[in-house]
């Protein structure tokens, strides 16, 4: 398994050849609550870097989640649609969200975990 | 003295300035000595900004008692005209069960609730809700109903920026049959332009051509047509779904218990009304629209949804679902504004449903189809030709040159009728229409007696489909039952005839029985909003009186009562500033500042209205950052369109510079729109015209007394400087209700929800300018003593410069998190238990409460309310400091119910009586919470809106605990 990468929109990604798979970071899921509601974007549909591309809700808050590369969108995770708590017990595992093909080279924002640690910790 | 003087006094006309305000004079005294302030003035001196001081009450009236505003309301709705409005368009006739009228809508106990945020104490609304959303799930045909809209034109507009919003890829035309209510049309009109729909009329016969030509993202027909025709619309639901559109039906809730509903058809948003389920005319309003939809639109759905959870104890336990689809979550990213609802008119129509049954609606829809079926039988007879043959209750019949006289002789004879252009007239029967008036209606159009019939409901459109199975409406057709039943329901919440509800920016003060009294006065209660002008004569001096006094209270030019809810006047308002721009051609201002304090719904309406949010930083204390809001002012100068501020601000603190930020705005062409949520902290010391403002929306149902209904009505009216009279709203069918120069309706009805308008006016007459003043002052005092008293106990966020809050104060409960483990909802859980709604739970501020008691609550109420806040933070501290277990104790347990603590087994380390007799009064007058803490998780991921699958719901769920 590569590694992960992050974004400061509290996502992750890990990179599987050309395809990356793409979740919420434990931290985004601790600051949501329980997830109740995950809403995924169609297969097939192209994507912009940093382009919202599917909700997460809790019982409290509804945020956006945004399309961290630019590409195709591959596959989506159904089976968050009968379980959404899969977000809050493996953020990053079966609880990922959805893959996209990459059309390009990757962004170079990226963060690896040490420097996405402290972006969290700079916010508190 | 004079004799004449002394009887003046004891004449007492005062009198209800004492009833309305809860402390007396010594009392008063008293708590500005714990305040340290010498006086009322020397307090508002320290408080309100001396800048901005000064009223001219001069247009506010001296006050008079109790028994003079009644006797002179009851005169106004006399000079009201009663006769038999057989117009239809959505507003009928029909009869109120007695057991209704006064066991819910003069029921102190169901009117004076708050909406259910706090679910535990509200189980009894919402369930009543739930059976409502299960009436409209059933009638329409489709699975998913909201708990209420505000009505059906704008329930209209809600379904289609719900279809515009879901359907992005399909670009902005809207088809819209020509045979939908005027209304409707005129206020979709009004929603489509600023967001970019392009609205397309097309004849009913022609609906699918235009269908496939236009290629809309949604079509909007009437089901039936609003001059009666019924036809089957199978096919213009098809002709949308095969251009990719979604079909929007608005129909006739009567109607649907006899003819195929539009979900059998394939509609995917029904929207209606449900006034003719036992809601008075009254001129127009207050009565609950609906809305429908298919599952997959579920988490698109405008306005309030109950839904089904469980509680801790895993029992049934109902909510608001979905919470996060409501714009204090989306702000501007929200699709809709929609936050007060109509919940006691819902409340009236679900019990309609209850105590009629299916079997009693079906034999009154009937006898409705019938009558009209005889009249078109007559109508025939008497050589007239009927425009359709096909219809449920209202009947076209083409009068020719005859129809001035057939009018002139219908009025005479005590009946409005529709006039249909030139040549026709429409008559729409409902179930207050007796045997004898038919007859006469009968002799009218030449018929001979009664007992020919023509036309009805085709045969391929009857309904096959049962409704309404669930027990409930199948139980209580007694009286007894049904008494019994609402009675139930009742005792299960919290309501103000109960405890104070402390609700920061809610403004839940006294809503006195003396101006509730008049809203069921026949004069008012029997009027149809589009009666001619003429038998409306008390309702337009009303109108026109409370106008000018709310000219006075806001120190503006103008005033429109249309708007619905404050989030009605904000869109109203921004709509108005809109069209100044526009009238000046500077229409491409669209920017709209809104501070990161404002209420959700402020960038929700702006929204709407086609502006673009511009976010303002707002400082350590929830006050807007002057600089940031100059420096976003003059960048988007030429563009800038608007700033929304709310005064005093949502932190409860009135601004120093609040003069200084209007003039930032003015100076770069802008305008300001006051939010007026905070209105009683400012009646008589300031006003909106003062500060600087353009524009305001007051919320009747907040400082003018209309109570909050349990989620509704509330009404939302717009003030506006003079520069701005001319766009205030209007309607297309009645010239009274706003200058011609207009944008046109943003309600169904000309002046709103007017049938409750009396109860402010009944407040503003009695109280008179200077009991206004008073109030003002006593709730500033009152939300200084609640803060005085409780700082030692509780951190108070926010103060004015002197160290004053305005009429509301702000509780940190931030730091128990970290010593003890209690959040904030501990705490609100807990005051339940005492019988207390707890206050505004974490807003403006997450993890606090925002107090406001108000100016009606007493001395000793203010200190049962401190006393249960001081003794649960004596439990806090006890858990802080380890004498309590951080999981198991009263905080992290609470609510707890009658069962629980009855029970044979008792677990926990504190007593029973800790439990629920935590303070020695709250024995006196024990209200047990019905359920425990709810739980909002399971019933987000497990949706369940209806009564229907209840039993078997509970069935599950006893089955899970039992594993």
């Amino acid at each position: 398994m590569t590694e992960l990468k992050f974004t400061k929109d509290h996502e992750w990604l890990r990179m599987e050849g050309q395809v990356a798979v793409i979740g919420i970071t434990d931290h985004a899921q601790t600051a949501l609550g329980d997830v109740v509601f995950v809403d995924l974007p169609e297969i097939g549909r192209e994507v912009t870097a940093g382009e919202a591309i599917a909700v997460v809700e809790s019982v409290k808050a509804a945020s956006d989640v945004y399309a961290p590369i630019t590409g195709r969108v591959v596959e989506v995770n159904e089976a968050l649609t009968d379980d959404p708590s899969k977000v809050n017990a493996e953020p990053t595992g079966a609880g990922w969200f959805f893959k996209i093909e990459a059309s390009g080279a990757l962004p170079d924002d990226l963060l690896d975990a040490d420097a996405y640690n402290a972006f969290v910790d700079s916010l508190a | 003295m004079s004799t004449l003087d002394e009887l003046r006094a004891l004449e007492d006309q005062g009198e209800f300035i004492r009833r309305h305000i809860g402390p007396t004079e010594a009392e008063i005294e008293q708590m500005l000595a714990v305040v340290g302030c010498a006086s009322l003035e020397q307090m508002v001196g320290r408080t309100v900004p001396a800048a901005i001081r000064g009223v001219d009450f001069s247009a506010l009236p001296a006050p008079v008692n109790e028994a003079a505003a009644i006797a002179e309301l009851r005169a106004l709705s006399e000079r009201n005209i009663r006769k038999r409005s057989l117009i239809g368009m959505g507003y009928h006739g029909t009869h109120t069960p007695p057991v209704i009228l006064r066991n819910i809508l003069e029921n102190p106990g169901w009117y004076t609730a708050y909406t259910p945020y706090q679910a535990e104490i509200a189980q009894g609304r919402l369930e009543a809700l739930v059976n409502f959303q299960t009436m409209i799930c059933d009638l329409t045909g489709l699975p998913v109903a909201g708990a209420s809209l505000l009505d059906e034109a704008t329930a209209a507009a809600e379904a289609v920026t719900l279809a515009h919003s879901a359907h992005k890829a399909k670009g902005d035309v809207l088809v819209v049959a020509e045979d939908c209510h005027p209304q409707t049309i005129a206020v979709l009109r009004v929603r489509a332009e600023p967001v970019g729909i392009k609205l397309v009329l097309a004849a009913p016969d022609k609906l699918a051509e235009v269908i496939a030509a236009q290629k809309p993202f949604a079509v909007v027909t009437q089901y039936p047509g609003t001059t009666g025709a019924l036809r089957d619309i199978t096919a213009e639901i098809q002709a949308a779904h095969a251009a990719g559109a979604m079909a929007i039906v608005a129909a006739d809730l009567l109607a649907l218990t006899l003819v195929t509903p539009p979900g059998e058809m394939g509609a995917d948003i029904v929207v209606g009304s449900s006034q003719r389920f036992g809601v008075p005319l009254g001129y127009g309003g207050p009565h609950a629209g609906f809305i429908a939809v298919k599952d997959a639109l579920k988490r698109s759905l405008p306005g309030r949804l109950v839904g089904v959870s469980v509680d801790a104890a895993g029992a049934p336990a109902m909510r608001l679902a979905l919470q996060t689809r409501e714009q204090h979550i989306r702000r501007e990213k929200a699709t809709s504004n929609i936050c007060t609802a109509q919940v006691l008119l819902a409340v009236m129509a679900s019990m309609y449903a209850v105590w009629h049954g299916p079997e009693g609606l079906k034999r009154i829809a009937r006898r409705v189809a019938l009558q009209a079926r005889m009249l078109a039988g007559a109508a025939r007879e008497g050589g007239f030709t009927l425009r359709h043959d096909a219809f449920f209750d209202t009947i076209v019949v083409e009068t020719g040159a005859r129809t001035d006289a057939l009018m002139d002789a219908a009025l005479t004879a005590g009946f409005n009728l529709r006039r249909v252009g030139d040549s026709a007239i429409a008559v729409a029967l409902d179930e207050t229409v007796t045997r004898g008036e038919l007859a006469t209606l009968a002799k009218l159009l030449g018929g001979v007696e009664l007992g020919a019939t023509a036309g009805g409901i085709p045969a391929g459109l009857h309904r096959g489909s049962a409704f309404l199975t669930a027990e409930v409406f199948n139980t209580h057709h007694a009286e007894h039952s049904m008494l019994r039943y609402m009675k139930r329901l009742e005792d299960k919440d919290v309501a103000l005839n109960r405890s104070m509800i402390p609700l920061g920016s809610c403004t839940m003060k006294l809503n006195a029985t003396a101006e509730m009294i008049p809203v069921t006065f026949p004069g008012f209660a029997d009027i149809h909003p589009f009666a001619p002008v003429d038998q409306a004569r008390g309702y337009l001096a009303m109108i026109r009186q409370l106008e000018s006094w709310l000219c006075g209270v806001t120190g503006f030019a103008a005033v429109s009562l249309q708007p619905n809810a404050g989030s009605q006047g904000e869109y109203a308002g921004l709509l108005a500033i809109r069209a100044y721009h526009q009238a000046r051609g500077e229409g491409h201002r669209n920017i709209c500042l809104i501070p990161s304090s404002a209420h959700g719904t402020n960038p929700a309406s702006a929204v709407m209205a086609g502006m673009k949010v511009v976010v303002t930083a707002c400082d350590r204390d929830g006050n807007v950052d002057l600089d940031d809001l100059r420096a976003k002012a003059a960048q988007h100068g030429p563009n800038l369109a608007a700033l929304m501020v709310t005064y005093p601000s949502t932190h409860g603190v009135f601004e120093e510079q609040i003069r200084e930020i209007c003039a930032v705005i003015h100076a770069q062409g802008g305008q300001v729109y006051m939010d007026g949520a905070n209105m009683n902290a400012q009646v008589g010391l300031t006003s909106p015209a003062a500060i600087g403002a353009d524009v305001c929306h007051l919320n009747l149902h907040k400082t003018f007394c209309i109570p909050h209904g349990g989620g509704g009505p509330g009404v939302g009216p717009i003030g506006v400087a003079a520069h701005l009279a001319p766009h205030l709203p209007n309607h297309p069918l009645v010239a009274e209700a706003g200058p011609a120069t207009g944008f046109g309706p943003v309600s169904a009805a000309p002046f709103g929800s007017a049938a409750i308008l009396p109860i402010s006016y009944a407040y503003i007459r009695m109280m008179g300018g200077e009991g206004l003043t008073r109030a003002t002052e006593v709730a500033i005092l009152n939300a200084n003593y609640m803060a005085a008293r409780l700082r030692d106990h509780f951190p108070i966020l926010y103060r004015g410069g002197q160290g004053m809050v305005a009429h509301e104060c702000i509780l940190d409960c931030r730091g128990f998190q970290q010593g003890g483990g209690v959040m904030v909802e501990d705490i609100a859980k807990r005051l339940q238990d005492y019988g207390f709604h707890a206050p505004t739970m974490s807003w403006p501020v997450s993890g606090t409460l925002m107090v406001e008691p108000t100016e009606s609550e007493t001395k000793a109420e203010l200190d049962r309310f401190i006393e249960a806040m001081i003794s649960i933070r004596a439990e806090i501290r006890a858990v802080e400091q380890g004498r309590m277990d951080r999981a198991d104790n009263p905080l992290k347990n609470a609510p707890h119910t009658a069962a629980e603590v009855m029970a044979t087994t008792w677990t926990h380390p504190y007593s029973r009586e800790q439990a629920a007799f935590p303070l020695p009064w709250v024995r006196a007058a024990k209200y047990w919470p019905p359920v425990k803490r709810v739980d909002n998780v399971y019933g987000d991921r497990n949706l369940v809106c209806t009564c229907a699958p209840l039993e078997e719901y509970a069935a599950t769920v006893t089955l899970q605990a039992a594993e």
